[in-house]
């Protein structure tokens, strides 16, 4: 028995998802009363780790897991699984580590819970909370005895301090028959990604065409933001589909989120509601999107958000 | 070729989420049921490539009788046949394994299932799939494309893509992107009438056990009033995000 946790990484560093799941696999560990170990591919340097609480380090340095692969990353866990007598494996909400939990469950046969936004009700029934309904509703989820998986929702855990003397171990693992692989990766210019970023700065229709993007893209620079957008934008091809966040397309759990010349359709709200504190800035004070916010401005965009990183670069 | 979609019929995108007998289910009462905006990329990419691969396809739902009727959109949209699983879907890995077993007396070289229903948001049907069959799985999966034995796709990451070849048989996670949203089929009368003729087959089911289920379902808790700021004193909103929220 003891909870294990998968530390995602890219070109040697970890990702801060990562040091949220393992700071959720501490507080889980210590309530069942068992130890945590994280599991790290490829990286050379992992004494970070000691500071979310860690009991074992182990790691795989093996040149077939240079890239991910859901498939032989699934499979090198299903052996450091059975080898730890892992009962509950922790992952993050990132794309790969979703992919790889789904994927993970099915070698495995275990059960499998993903956006998950607290550490369990109680352990035996093993219930947890998730978010269900594209963030219009929460489920307690009993999962059943057996080799439990939880991929954990972006900023909902936080990163905790807390501080262990791990002990770090290597771990072989014999090579993954795979006739898949990678070709290409096409990295997205544009410095913060949203499923990384802490702040998203989105707008809609209102700032009537993509040539006044300027400004956003400023504002997002000078909050250290990912840019995002509405459906309608992104069907109208003002921005890349991968900017469109909302119930179709990608979903945003970040802790500030900045809603410009968005009207706020259910269909928007659903996809960013996990956001902790949104700020609404609309010309219209009908936009039901104003009901959903925290804080909010009725104002021209193209006035206030000038103004506004005007004000945000002198206070820096 | 053979291609099986998987069907998910799940409340229309702007139905009101409410849960009945004491919050342990949710309320279809009134609902619209639409099929599951993922699917229904992976259902139109399939319907191309019947020209493109010569393929046959297959559209599959676990559910009860009220799926038939997204079933026959499917068929009219342009699926060759179409496959119901009579149970009620417990959890995705009775679902799975519902599937698995349907799969196991078809070999289909490609499975699509949308990337995650809109409803429960697990995003692992696709994934439990392709774990229980050994096909390749690429999920979020945003280009296919099929020659002979070989598929390459694209797969959206964490700030970019990722293009990559393997040999089917292979499992995708659909979604927005494989098709655009304006390429969408939208029957007509012609494959409305078609679509009466076409095979809909139904299945006993296994009734596997499920690993997970809800026991109770919450509403977010309704939001304090908004704090508007006014346009000429930004000061002030900086100050909140800052010393209140403390998010900046």
């Amino acid at each position: 028995m003891a909870v294990l946790v998968y530390i995602e990484s890219e070109e040697n560093k970890f990702k801060k998802t990562a040091y949220e799941a393992l700071s959720y696999g501490k507080a889980l560990a210590d309530k069942m009363g068992v130890k945590v170990s994280v599991l790290v591919f490829n990286c050379s340097d992992t004494e970070s780790l000691k500071k979310y609480g860690a009991d074992k380090i182990i790691r795989i340095d093996n040149s077939d897991f240079q890239k991910f692969s859901s498939k032989k990353y699934s499979h090198a866990l299903a052996e450091v699984i059975k080898s730890e007598n892992s009962s509950v494996v922790i992952l993050s909400s990132s794309p790969d580590s979703k992919f790889l939990g789904a994927h993970l469950s099915g070698i495995t046969d275990a059960s499998y819970v993903s956006n998950v936004v607290g550490i369990p009700e109680s352990i035996s029934p093993f219930v947890i909370k998730r978010t269900c309904f594209t963030n219009k509703a929460f489920s307690s989820t009993e999962m059943i005895d057996g080799l439990k998986i939880i991929s954990v929702s972006s900023n909902s855990f936080g990163m905790i301090e807390n501080f262990n003397d791990s002990t770090v171990e290597s771990f072989n693992v014999d090579k993954v028959d795979s006739n898949q692989k990678i070709i290409d990766i096409v990295k997205e210019t544009g410095s913060v990604t949203i499923a990384d970023a802490d702040i998203v700065v989105s707008a809609g229709r209102g700032l009537k065409g993509p040539e006044n993007w300027e400004m956003i893209e400023t504002l997002a620079d000078t909050l250290g933001a990912a840019t995002a957008c509405s459906k309608p934008v992104s069907d109208m091809g003002w921005r890349p589909h991968s900017e469109h966040v909302g119930q179709t397309g990608k979903p945003v759990s970040s802790n500030l989120y900045i809603a410009i010349g968005i009207s706020g359709a259910i269909q928007h709200l659903a996809g960013i509601n996990s956001s902790k504190i949104k700020v609404v800035i609309n010309s219209d004070p009908e936009a039901p999107f104003f009901k959903a916010a925290d804080y909010g401005v009725v104002g021209d965009a193209f006035e206030v958000i000038p103004e506004l990183i005007q004000k945000l670069k002198d206070r820096q | 070729m053979n291609i099986l979609v998987c069907i998910s019929n799940v409340p229309d995108t702007t139905s009101k989420i409410n849960f009945i007998e004491n919050d342990s289910k949710f309320d279809s009462n009134g609902v619209q049921y639409i099929i599951n905006p993922n699917d229904e990329f992976g259902l139109t990419k399939a319907v191309w490539m019947k020209e493109s691969n010569a393929a046959n396809v297959t559209v599959l739902t676990v559910g009860d009788q009220s799926a038939e009727t997204i079933l026959r959109k499917c068929l009219a949209i342009g699926a060759d046949k179409a496959v119901r699983i009579d149970c009620d879907a417990k959890d995705a890995y009775s679902v799975a394994k519902e599937i698995e077993s349907h799969c196991q007396s078809i070999n289909y070289d490609l499975i699509i299932c949308g990337r995650e229903s809109i409803d429960y948001n697990g995003g692992v049907v696709p994934g439990l799939l392709a774990g229980f069959l050994d096909y390749n799985f690429i999920t979020n999966c945003v280009s296919l494309d099929i020659k002979d034995s070989k598929a390459t796709c694209a797969r959206e990451i964490s700030g970019g893509t990722e293009i990559s070849e393997c040999e089917i048989p292979l499992v995708i996670g659909s979604q927005k992107g494989l098709v655009e949203e304006s390429d969408l089929i939208i029957p007509n009368m012609r494959g409305i009438m078609m679509a009466r003729q076409k095979p809909l087959e139904v299945i006993e089911a296994k009734n596997v056990s499920a690993k997970t289920s809800d026991k109770k379902f919450h509403k977010p808790e309704v939001k304090s009033e908004v704090k508007l700021v006014k346009p000429d004193e930004l000061d002030k909103l900086i100050d909140l995000l800052e010393n209140e929220a403390k998010v900046i």
